[in-house]
């Protein structure tokens, strides 16, 4: 990936606006953009969602198949997250193997999901030590306009929660993915000494540092990740995860919606 | 291999009354949509639903070449990138180009080049990103009318736009736009993509087995549903622009939407 760019008017403008609490498209600092799911969009997929978060576009997809387990864990289905940013997505993005960028990301929505024990991974075993459910997490970049880690969540958790494993495959009928928990993230951007939540595409690019908090249903904290050269005080930091859980339950709603 | 042999024999691709299995006729299309400027970041982009395909194409530029080596200082590249995503298929695919996607990312980049004023922008590429989100057979074909009008809409000069329908043949007979179970268990599959004000042709695959007549046939199948094909692509544009220059016109007088 290209490094953004940015002139200085802009960077100046957005700053003024951010010390003002004021944000380019209107938004209150502890703001996300309007949330649009659309569960089950694609056909040839076990579960899938297009999520529009703001201008920023994603698309999961949820394949599911059966295949051995790991030796490690014969009592354990499999979970594999991976991410693609599609030059299609942004002029910074380009066509190759996955950059650390992409792979930070998967690791990340990917964390969210296990951590949490999201999907119980010992009710995707078929035979013990011989086969398992293989659940492949694809999240595909539509439309880059910011703040990719929260969409790929918001788009993996609605695809999980509609995804079906198949009968076909293991002799039965078709059963939904068991979805035990319902972790949500949230992430920030701190720029300068202010911080604002779900930052879009302009913001991202100015900001000194990112901190994403995942939450569960009960409210607490299933997996954080900092991001970019900044920092952030440990205020700062409760600051963002407190916000996190109000900001994370409402969303939960629409995805359970 | 046993399931699809045993499958074959059961499946009759053409009824007695000349209908197959998705109720159309031989020369018939399946149903297509064309929406233009679907995605904000692309200089222009156009989504397509072709029976059970979807699939999104981005255009970039003229922007600089990249690698340097490739820049042409008498004309701008055109090139292309076709890429399907993991869950677009029943089997999963692994992410990244595999054969058959360069070589479509190949032919469709010529495909374009042949209509693309490349003279106007020395050193430079245009670059055309196709994502497969669906696939039920006839993939290159969507993503090149697709790419057609993404082109338009990111300004970029042409000749004319560039509209890509296959015919083939099923239980011995010719057939426009075959479906997944058709090119499964078809005889032939002939993707053509043309210059519709003139005829000429752009891109031209075949595989399978077709007599003389029956290839004359199939280009007259795909040559008359290339016009149809051809009024949807203008229609899309049409309407992109009708409603940017309604809203600008409600801008100016001061109406709110």
């Amino acid at each position: 990936m290209t490094a953004e760019v940015i002139s200085e008017l802009m960077r100046e403008h957005i700053v003024k606006l951010v010390a003002s609490g004021k944000r380019g498209d209107g938004r209150a600092p502890e703001e996300i953009r309007p949330l649009k799911i659309q569960k089950n969009y694609i056909g040839t997929a076990e579960g899938s969602a297009r999520v529009k978060l703001g201008n920023t576009d994603v698309l999961v997809g949820v394949k599911i198949s059966t295949g051995e387990p790991y030796p490690d864990t014969p009592a354990s289905g499999v979970l594999t997250t991976s991410v693609e940013l599609v030059p299609l997505a942004s002029p910074t993005f380009e066509s190759g193997p996955p950059r650390p960028e992409a792979i930070e990301l998967a690791r990340v929505v990917d964390r969210g999901i296990r951590e949490t024990k999201t999907v119980d991974m010992s009710k995707l075993v078929i035979t013990p030590g011989e086969k398992v459910w293989v659940v492949f997490i694809d999240i595909h970049a539509l439309d880059y306009d910011g703040n990719l880690f929260d969409a790929a969540s918001y788009g993996t958790l609605s695809a999980l929660s509609c995804a079906k494993m198949p009968g076909k495959l293991s002799g039965g009928e078709d059963r939904p993915l068991p979805v035990d928990h319902w972790p949500v993230s949230v992430t920030a951007a701190k720029i300068r000494n202010m911080i604002i939540f779900d930052p879009q595409l302009d913001e991202e690019r100015i900001a000194d540092a990112r901190l994403t908090v995942a939450i569960d249903e009960n409210g607490d904290i299933r997996a954080m990740q900092k991001g970019l050269s900044g920092s952030f005080s440990y205020d700062e930091v409760r600051y963002v995860i407190s916000t996190a859980r109000r900001l994370g339950n409402e969303v939960r709603g629409i995805i359970q919606a | 291999m046993e399931d699809i042999e045993h499958i074959e024999k059961e499946i009759q691709l053409v009824d007695a009354n000349e209908r197959r299995l998705d109720g159309r006729a031989l020369d018939e299309l399946r149903p297509i949509k064309i929406e233009a400027g679907v995605l904000r970041r692309a200089d222009g982009s156009a989504h397509v639903e072709w029976g059970g395909n979807r699939v999104l194409a981005a255009v970039y530029g003229p922007r600089e070449a990249h690698p340097r080596h490739l820049q042409n200082p008498a004309r701008a590249l055109v090139q292309c990138r076709y890429n399907m995503a993991p869950f677009s298929v029943s089997d999963r695919k692994r992410p990244g180009p595999d054969r058959r996607s360069v070589e479509i990312s190949k032919v469709t980049s010529e495909a374009f080049s042949a209509v693309v004023f490349t003279e106007q922008f020395p050193r430079t590429s245009v670059d055309i990103f196709i994502e497969v989100l669906q696939a039920d057979a006839g993939t290159r074909c969507a993503g090149i009318t697709a790419a057609a009008v993404a082109l338009a809409d990111a300004g970029i000069p042409m000749r004319d736009l560039v509209t890509a329908c296959a015919s083939g043949k099923i239980a011995g007979r010719v057939a426009l736009d075959l479906n997944k179970e058709e090119d499964n268990f078809g005889d032939a599959d002939c993707p053509i993509a043309i210059v519709p004000r003139t005829g000429e042709i752009v891109l031209l695959q075949m595989d399978g087995h077709l007599t003389e007549d029956e290839f004359d046939r199939a280009v007259k199948l795909s040559m008359g549903a290339a016009q149809k094909i051809y009024e949807l692509q203008k229609d899309a544009l049409r309407r992109r622009y009708a409603t940017t220059a309604l809203d600008e016109a409600h801008e100016h007088a001061g109406v709110s939407a």
